[in-house]
Parts: structure tokens; C-alpha cells; sequence
């Protein structure tokens, strides 16, 4: 029996990145205006990242399918639909990107995407998310802890809590034309929350660029709290003194908390969040406290009443 | 010239105003097969795998979509009579209810089978605690009495006076179904209120028929 064997290409044979994009930037400015305004400008989603140190965690949870992972968001400055923002992130501009640090801080600064990308090592970390709303995913993200960036701008002793801000911007976001919520979306954190070594910094997933859909270019991951705690598309980091009041409080401050930790004891207003919907499993699964990240994160918050701090 | 179209036109509403059997046996034909459509639709997104990540929770949606909407159609029926003079519409609305009916019990039958799968334990503590559960429930539980009646023998076995009755649950139902929607809506109202205003404009022309016939 003969094996058919794919002839081997020779390196000379394959374009350099650079050159291929290149290539690509071409093609699209010869298209003229009418088509490049259909392409998926400045969005660089899908590109693999380079020297990402692979994840030795060995979950024994499945990973979601990066299908579903893109394709099923609650991102509602695209619209409040499930598959609104991969239908409508395509607007998103991510270059040029700044995210400005300040408030309580030695170095107030403000850093370029380009920075920030090489600020740390990256690293792929599979996390459970679990999303207020009863379903859940198991993601391998790409990125590094906040607290790497957090300790270059020298937090001061004033800076007991971290406020993430989101791109407001109706014109690319254009779910931001209707009031569903206060823009910009606001979230923030404990500082002792935001310097947890688990509180991600996350730049992509499944080892490329994090797509629009799912907060691009740079987006927090806190995988022990509800999804929306998870700020994404951030522009600006405030350091501040005083619990900053974040979007979904404002919006209903008797369902959502500041803290909204994962909790199958503490029900949302109007459902149970005693189980969850795994994506592309039947049949519910018991939903852990802190989301299975208790051993790691529970001491954060011993001598408080999470029935009332929810 | 003029004259003469609107005299055309005016036969024509004539001719709509009554309708003989055959034409009226094809319209059912038709609203029945269009009545399909939305299950038809649902059924070959779920063999290709179109329903997106969370299949379940878009069938739930979807069905309880389409019982809203027949309702507000049953609903639309008499109001629309009333304006129209096509009294052949009514002979339409028992098919449009058992369609709502239909789409219930599809929503119904997917939570108890494909959401709660039988736990029986979780979906009791749901009518209890869950404020859209607790009304959604009692909502599907009334229609089962409507569906049940709407034949010519139980008219007949009920008397005309008290099936009316009966029917009138149609109102809270209605109601409620919305209700049910608007509580269960984590922000964006736009799809609850959509059917709360349809179903206010049916309830309020009602309302200006009612009080129209004790004044007269």
C-alpha cells in the first residue's frame, strides 16, 4: 500500500508574515473604498500570537469550541442579542489603543497596545466562565495577570480599589446608541481582587488575537466572578480610594452586586443560580462556589456575610 | 373614471364581507400551513445545528415567541371583525387559539424536558420563587381548559352563555403571558413592551366597544 505524502515546502517557499500582510493591505487599498468598507478593518482577530507559553492546567472540564466561544456573547455595546456582536464587532477599531492608568499612583501612565502586549510574558490560561445568566464555557485564554501592569504604575496606599472603564464610542459600538445602559460600561474590583495572580489581563484566545466579539483588544478576566464583572475593550484603569459604582449596579442595584462572586447559594432576583447550563451540554451541572476557584480566592473575603456582600 | 373604480373597490369589500365555503376551506388550508411555518423553521434549524451555542434556550424563546404572538393574533380577530365587517373572520379564531395553544405547549414541554429534564424538586422551587415562572405556569395551566372546549360538541354539551365565560380567561391569560416575558428580560425591554402595547390597543378597543353598546 502506497501512503500519499504532501511534498515538503520549502521555507524559502512560504511568505513572511510581514510580507503577506502586506500583500493583504495591498489587495485591500487596490479594492477601492467601497469594498475595504466591507472588510473587517484594523481588526486583526484569528492571527496566532507569538511565544505564548502553552497551559499545563489540566482541567478536567472540556474546552468550549471557539465557535460558540465567538459566536454566543452578552456584549451589549453590540446589542443585547447573543449573536449580536459577532454579527456587529466588525466595526471595532483596535489600532491605534491606549489604555490610560491613573488615579491613586506613583506613575500614572498611559500605555500603547504594542506596550502592552509585550508587557509580560503570555501565557495561556483555561478558565471556567460562568455568566450570571445560568450557562457557562470553558475558555483558553491568552494573556497575563493585571497585577503585572498594576505594579508599574505603583499603586499608593489611597488605591483600595481598581475602576475599569470601556471604549464609548456609538460610532463603532453601535449598540451604545440606545440607553440599555449608562455609557461607557463601567466595572471595578477589590484592589487585593485586581493583584490576584488569577485576574487576567487577556489579549486573546485559543492562541490568537481575542476577536472583536469577545472584548478586543484587551479585556480583564476574573474567573471566580459572574461574566459581567470581566470588563472588555478597556480604555482606562482608575485606581481610586472609594468602591467605584459599576454599570449593572447602577442599572439594578437589587440584582447585581458590587462583588457578584460566583455563588450557588445566593440566587439572582429572579432565578436560581444553584446550577448552570454548560455550552453544548444537556443536562444542567451544579454550579461551584467561586466557580470551582475557591481554594485560591475564598480567603479574600473571610469574615464577610456573601449573602449580603453579593 | 374615478367614480367607477370606487365603485369596484366597493363590491369587492362586499364580496369580502362573506365569503363562500370553498374560499373559506382554502384560507384555512392556508393559515393552517402558514401557522407551521415558525415550528417548520425551528425544526430545520435544529437538524442543520443553526440554533447557535445554547439550542435550548433559542427553542424556549422562539416558542414562547409565537405563543405570544397567537394569541395577540386570536385576540386581533374580533376587533378586526368589528371594523371590517368580515364576519367570516371568527370562523378563523378557533384555529389561531389552538395554534397558541400549540405553541404553549411546545414552550411548556421544553422547559419541562429539555431545560429542568423531569426535576421535578427544581421546577416546583421555580413556580415558587422565580416571579416569571410563577406566573408563566398558571398562564399554560389556564389555556389547557380553552383548548380543551374548543369543539362544536363541547359548546353545546357547555352552553354558548358559560363557554363564553370560560373564554373570556382569554383577557388574563393574554395578561399574563406578557408578564411572564417582561419579568424574565434582563434589561432590553423592547420585545415585552412590543406585545404589551399590541395587546393594550386590542384590550382598549374592546374597552371602547363595551362602553359604546351600555351607552347605546
Amino acid at each position: 500500500m502506497t501512503v500519499y505524502k504532501l511534498p515538503p515546502i520549502q521555507p524559502s517557499e512560504i511568505t513572511p508574515r510581514d510580507l503577506f500582510h502586506d500583500r493583504r493591505r495591498f489587495m485591500q487599498l487596490a479594492a477601492g473604498a467601497s469594498l475595504t468598507a466591507l472588510l473587517p478593518q484594523n481588526s486583526f482577530a484569528g492571527e496566532p500570537l507569538a511565544g505564548v507559553t502553552k497551559s499545563t492546567d489540566r482541567l478536567i472540564d472540556e474546552l468550549t469550541p471557539l465557535k460558540d466561544i465567538t459566536s454566543y456573547n452578552n456584549f451589549y455595546e453590540f446589542g443585547t442579542g447573543k449573536e449580536d456582536p459577532a454579527k456587529n464587532a466588525g466595526s471595532l477599531k483596535t489600532r491605534p489603543w491606549t489604555i490610560t492608568v491613573e488615579g491613586e499612583v506613583n506613575k500614572p501612565k498611559v500605555f500603547d497596545i504594542e506596550e502592552l502586549l509585550k508587557l509580560a510574558p503570555l501565557e495561556e490560561r483555561i478558565y471556567r466562565l460562568r455568566c450570571v445568566e445560568a450557562w457557562s464555557m470553558v475558555i483558553p485564554w491568552v494573556g497575563y495577570s493585571l497585577a503585572a501592569l498594576l505594579k508599574q504604575v505603583e499603586p499608593t496606599s489611597k488605591a483600595k480599589f481598581v475602576e475599569f472603564i470601556s471604549l464609548h464610542d456609538p460610532e463603532q459600538m453601535q449598540g451604545q446608541k440606545s440607553p440599555t445602559l449608562n455609557w461607557p460600561y463601567k466595572e471595578g474590583l477589590r484592589i487585593d481582587e485586581a493583584m490576584h495572580p488569577l485576574t487576567l489581563l487577556a489579549v486573546g484566545l485559543y492562541g490568537e488575537v481575542l476577536p472583536n466579539q469577545n472584548g478586543a483588544p484587551i479585556r480583564i478576566v476574573v474567573p471566580w466572578k459572574y461574566g459581567f464583572k470581566s470588563a472588555k475593550s478597556i480604555v482606562k484603569i482608575r485606581l481610586v480610594e472609594k468602591m467605584p459604582v459599576s454599570s449593572w449596579v447602577e442599572a439594578n442595584p437589587n440584582e447585581y452586586g458590587f462583588y457578584s462572586n460566583v455563588n450557588p447559594d445566593v440566587d439572582h432576583a429572579r432565578w436560581s443560580q444553584a446550577k448552570e447550563r454548560r455550552i453544548g451540554e444537556f443536562l444542567k451541572r451544579p454550579t461551584l462556589p467561586f466557580n470551582g476557584y475557591g481554594e485560591q480566592v475564598a480567603s479574600l473575603y473571610t469574615g464577610m456575610d456573601l449573602t449580603k456582600d453579593f | 373614471m374615478t367614480q367607477h373604480s370606487a365603485e369596484g373597490t366597493r363590491t369587492k369589500v362586499k364580496n369580502l364581507k362573506t365569503l363562500n365555503n370553498t374560499v373559506l376551506s382554502w384560507l384555512k388550508i392556508s393559515v393552517f400551513l402558514i401557522a407551521l411555518i415558525p415550528l417548520t423553521k425551528l425544526a430545520i434549524n435544529a437538524y442543520t445545528d443553526n440554533l447557535g451555542a445554547n439550542p435550548i434556550e433559542k427553542i424556549t424563546h422562539i416558542t414562547g415567541y409565537w405563543t405570544l404572538s397567537f394569541l395577540l393574533i386570536t385576540l386581533t380577530v374580533t376587533p378586526l371583525r368589528r371594523l371590517t365587517g368580515w364576519s367570516w373572520l371568527v370562523r378563523l379564531r378557533r384555529m389561531l387559539g389552538l395554534f397558541a395553544f400549540f405553541y404553549a405547549w411546545l414552550h411548556f414541554s421544553t422547559y419541562l424536558v429539555l431545560d429542568q429534564f423531569f426535576d421535578w424538586a427544581s421546577i416546583v422551587k421555580d413556580i415558587v420563587k422565580r416571579p416569571y415562572i410563577t406566573v408563566g405556569f398558571p398562564v399554560f395551566v389556564l389555556l389547557i381548559p380553552l383548548a380543551i372546549t374548543s369543539n362544536n360538541r363541547l359548546i353545546k354539551l357547555i352552553g354558548g352563555k358559560r363557554w363564553l365565560t370560560l373564554h373570556s380567561l382569554i383577557y388574563p391569560i393574554a395578561i399574563g403571558g406578557v408578564v411572564h416575558f417582561w419579568w424574565l428580560v434582563k434589561k432590553d425591554i423592547t420585545e415585552p413592551l412590543t406585545f404589551a402595547l399590541l395587546l393594550a390597543v386590542l384590550l382598549a378597543i374592546r374597552l371602547i366597544y363595551w362602553v359604546r353598546t351600555k351607552w347605546a
